[in-house]
Parts: C-alpha cells; sequence; structure tokens
C-alpha cells in the first residue's frame, strides 16, 4: 500500500519542553490511522506538530499524488494547502458565524466554487442536522451538531487526511456511535484518509486499520489495529479487560 | 422649538463625523482587538496629503481617491513593518507603540505640512441643491458619503470570502489558520480598511475644523465615546453611536453645562459605558453552549 504520509525523528516541543522524543510513523493512502495513548502521551501534540502548530524539528512528508512534499518549516496556511484538514480538540468552530459560512470557510483556500457547493450539499447529506441548521449561529449547536460541523468543515477543504482529535470528546455515547458510523462511511465512501486521536481505544481500535500507542512521546507499540486490539499490555491498560 | 431642531441637527452633522472615526476605530478592534490610539493622527495625515495633492493642482475628487488608496497601503504597512513583530506581545506593549506612532504622525504632520491652520476645500458647495434649512450642503454631503463607506463595509464582510475570511481570523484565529487563512495579513487588511475610513473621516471633518495636526485629537475621543457607547465590536452600533455623542454633546453643551465642558461629555460617557454597559448598546455577547 502507498504511502501516504511518513513521519521520521519527529520531535516536538512547547517553548523548551520536549514532547515528542524521535516519534516515527506512517499513514497509508485510504486507511485509517489511529494513536492511542494516555493523557499526556503527546498525542494531541502529534497532531499540531503535523499542522505546524508546535515547534518541530525531524522530517515528516505527505505524498498527494506527486512526489513527498516536507511539511516541516512550512506555515499553517500552507500545510492547509497541501490538503491537511485538522479538526482540533474543542472543534474549533466559528462559534458567532453561521453553520453555512463555518463550511464556507473550510473551503477558503479552494477556487473550483461549482464543486464547493457540490461537497456542502454532501455534507448535508453525512449530517442532515446540519442543513436544518444552516443558517443558525455555530455557537447554538449542541456538543455532538459542533462536532459535526467541525468534522464537515474539515471535509470542506477536500482533504488529502483528515486529522481528528478526540471527536468523542464530551458527547453521548448514541452521538458517538452515529459520528464513528459516519466516518467509517467518510474513509469506505469517498476515500478519506485519516489520522485519529483517541481516548476511547476500543472505539478508536474499532474503526481504524492501524493503530500506534504513544507513551510519554515515544512510540510503545504498533500494529495493525486487530493485532493491537489483542494485544495483552494494550487491553489491560487501555481496553480495561 | 426651532433653536432645539437646530441644535439636534447640528449634533447629527458633527456626529456623522464622529461616526467615521468610530467606524475606523471599530475596524481595528474587530480584527485586533486594540484600540489604535494614533486613528486620528493617521487620519490627520491622510488629510494633509489629500491637501497636499489639491495644491499639486488635482481635482477634488482625483485627491479623495489617490488619499484613500495611499491611506490603505499606508495602514496596511504600518501593520506590517510596526505592529507584526509584536503581534504577540502583550496589551500594554501595543498600547505604547500606538502612543508612538501618534506622536510620530503628529510631528510628521507639522514637519512637511508646517503648523499652520489650513483651509481644506469641501466637494459639496454652499450653495449646491443639497443644501437644507438645518443642513448645510457639506452635512448632507458627509452622511451620504459615510453610509456609502458603511454599505461597502457590510457588503464586503457580508458577501466576500475575504471579508467572511477577515470576520473568522478575529473571531478565532487558531482556527482561521486551520482552514488556511493567512491570519496576520487580515490583520494589515483590517488595518489598511481603517486607514482608509478614516482617510475619508478627516477629509470630511477638514472643511468643518480646519486641517492642523491636531485636529483629530479631540474628535478621536468622541469617536471613541462613540464607539463605545454603539459597541465595540459594532459597525452599525458604532455610527449610531457617533450620531448619538454628536447630539448629545450639542445639547449639552446649548443648554446644561456650557460650550468649554463639551469634551467632559465624551470623557463622562465613556467611562459611564465601560461602567453600566461594557457590551455598548449594540455590542453582541457571544452565546456559546459547552
Amino acid at each position: 500500500m502507498a504511502k501516504l504520509f511518513e513521519a521520521k525523528k519527529l520531535c516536538a516541543f512547547y517553548g523548551a519542553t520536549q514532547v515528542l522524543f524521535d516519534v516515527d510513523f506512517s499513514i497509508e493512502q485510504g486507511k485509517i490511522t489511529t494513536i492511542l495513548g494516555a493523557n499526556g502521551a503527546g498525542k494531541t501534540t502529534t497532531l499540531r506538530a503535523l499542522c505546524q502548530i508546535v515547534k518541530t524539528t525531524g522530517s515528516m512528508t505527505l505524498n498527494a499524488g506527486n512526489g513527498d512534499v516536507q511539511i516541516v518549516g512550512k506555515a499553517t496556511d500552507a500545510v492547509v494547502r497541501m490538503g491537511v484538514a485538522h479538526v482540533p480538540d474543542g472543534r474549533g468552530t466559528f462559534t458567532a458565524l453561521s453553520v453555512e459560512d463555518n463550511l464556507r470557510l473550510g473551503a477558503y483556500v479552494r477556487s473550483d466554487r461549482d464543486a464547493v457547493a457540490k461537497d456542502m450539499e454532501h455534507c448535508f447529506k453525512l449530517f442532515p442536522r446540519l442543513r436544518e441548521r444552516r443558517t443558525q449561529q455555530a455557537g447554538t449547536l449542541s456538543g455532538g451538531e459542533q462536532q459535526m460541523l467541525a468534522i464537515s468543515r474539515a471535509l470542506m477543504l477536500k482533504p488529502k487526511l483528515l486529522l481528528l482529535d478526540e471527536p468523542s470528546f464530551g458527547l453521548a455515547p448514541l452521538i458517538v456511535a452515529e459520528i464513528f458510523r459516519i466516518m467509517r462511511q467518510i474513509n469506505e465512501e469517498d476515500g478519506v484518509s485519516m489520522l485519529l486521536v483517541e481516548q476511547n481505544a476500543s472505539l478508536a481500535l474499532n474503526l481504524a486499520h492501524h493503530a500506534y500507542l504513544l507513551e510519554t512521546g515515544n512510540v510503545a507499540l504498533s500494529g495493525p489495529a486487530e493485532q493491537i486490539k489483542n494485544d495483552e499490555s494494550v487491553r489491560r491498560a487501555y481496553l480495561g479487560y | 422649538m426651532e433653536a432645539l431642531l437646530y441644535q439636534v441637527f447640528s449634533g447629527l452633522a458633527n456626529g456623522i463625523i464622529y461616526g467615521s472615526v468610530a467606524l475606523a476605530l471599530v475596524m481595528i478592534y474587530q480584527a485586533t482587538h486594540h484600540i489604535n490610539f494614533a486613528q486620528g493622527e493617521m487620519a490627520t495625515f491622510s488629510t494633509f496629503i489629500a491637501w497636499w495633492l489639491m495644491q499639486e493642482g488635482w481635482g477634488y475628487w482625483a485627491a479623495f481617491f489617490i488619499t484613500v488608496g495611499i491611506s490603505f497601503v499606508g495602514g496596511l504597512l504600518v501593520q506590517r513593518i510596526v505592529l507584526r513583530p509584536i503581534e504577540k506581545a502583550p496589551v500594554l506593549t501595543n498600547v505604547i507603540v500606538f502612543i508612538g506612532l501618534l506622536l510620530i504622525f503628529n510631528a510628521l504632520a507639522g514637519m512637511l505640512f508646517d503648523h499652520t491652520i489650513k483651509s481644506f476645500a469641501s466637494p459639496f458647495p454652499k450653495d449646491s441643491f443639497l443644501a437644507t434649512k438645518y443642513f448645510s450642503a457639506h452635512q448632507i454631503g458627509s452622511a451620504g458619503v459615510l453610509l456609502v463607506v458603511l454599505f461597502a463595509l457590510f457588503a464586503f464582510f457580508r458577501y466576500t470570502s475575504v471579508g467572511l475570511a477577515m470576520r473568522a481570523a478575529a473571531q478565532n484565529p487558531d482556527s482561521a489558520k486551520l482552514v488556511g487563512i493567512r491570519v496576520s495579513w487580515m490583520l494589515g487588511l483590517g488595518w489598511g480598511l481603517a486607514a482608509a475610513i478614516g482617510a475619508v473621516a478627516g477629509m470630511m471633518v477638514a472643511p468643518i475644523v480646519f486641517l492642523d495636526p491636531n485636529m483629530m485629537a479631540g474628535i478621536l475621543l468622541y469617536g471613541f465615546a462613540g464607539a463605545l457607547l454603539g459597541g465595540i465590536d459594532n459597525p452599525l452600533g458604532a455610527v449610531f453611536g457617533g450620531l448619538l455623542v454628536g447630539v448629545l454633546e450639542n445639547l449639552l453643551g446649548a443648554y446644561v453645562i456650557g460650550t468649554e465642558l463639551k469634551l467632559t461629555v465624551a470623557l463622562v460617557l465613556i467611562v459611564g459605558t465601560l461602567t453600566l454597559r461594557p457590551d455598548g448598546l449594540f455590542g453582541k455577547k457571544v452565546v456559546t453552549r459547552v
């Protein structure tokens, strides 16, 4: 399988504090990769490093069809232009703007207007509730609806790689199930590659094809999701049985 | 009654100017969450440029639009060169820089164009069809200009993708970066627009108060009061606030406190708004649900 993304010796820093230590990982084209780990292991930081929001060293390359392009050293907006869409923790919606404006902003770097209109329609099909609320201020949506909006906003970029930071956080189990079902649909039908960070390990391992386990900024374990799920130590520490 | 009406209307005429200054302040506040204390001096400097262009033989409207263009670029450059390096600095650093800019533009205007008071032409001649019983032609004309500016701004923010991006960048810079918006340039654009609006305000006020380097000092204060009263994050509110300040100032000046204490009205309004209703009359509270 072709590699879409590869990180080598990735280090990340908040000021003088180092959070990631020589992390190597890769994402396969069209697959869902997940990063698991405890609080403070560096999961969110990995996503932030990928978008160049935190200071990073090492190498990260994205191959969107025309060779490997280096990400480290680029500005955040330039990484977005390469086709990396990030659904940050806390969702990052524009709360004072309408649902439609949020979606329009997701497609800000695109110039193909007709296709943008079509993609917005596609988002409304995936999440019919957003269509009902299209003129409503995003801040008035429920938590689940905001998460749907955040994912839709990211999809509006027509991303090569979709980064998701704890999409289940703070949501009712039913809503979480619905969102994960739609994420699978987006991956299978639209072929969007994803990097998923989750606290809820069993949820993530059921969805993902490949998994990495981070422990204090190092990769402790990696492999196909099936295999990780059956790993004795992972089961005890993260799945709880 | 006649006299009262006259006071109200001439207050409205002043208010139009305060409204334009308030609008410029709101523009920068929306983009950066800072109040630009140099706004008035920048506007004065722009007005001097227009004056100079007319001295060189340009017609009024040519000079007007060239000045607006130069001011836009100038505002953008000030942000790029002076303010970008301190984007992440604390508020106080920014305030000091604003005061520095104020002194620089004030001194530059005096140095380049000297301190003598100059008369500045109005594009709306006294005897034109615009003149009515209560308003001079210039007052009606500048109201029209302000309306055009307001409408253009509204259309820009409401219907263009750059306008939307500017709103997004102001509201949530981190998320704005994640959709590919160059946030720092949006700030520059905000400064450019504010400088251009300031230039319009300066050129509209100069025929009334005459042009000198300190022309805008008091007006900025009224503009600030107007912006706060209307709601510092609401362009329409700012214009309305400016009008209200103009009328209040005139009425209180004529019937209650006398002309000498007029400026106090602005200061009382500022303190009053900030203590009693910090969001202003039309400022909106952002609704969030957790």
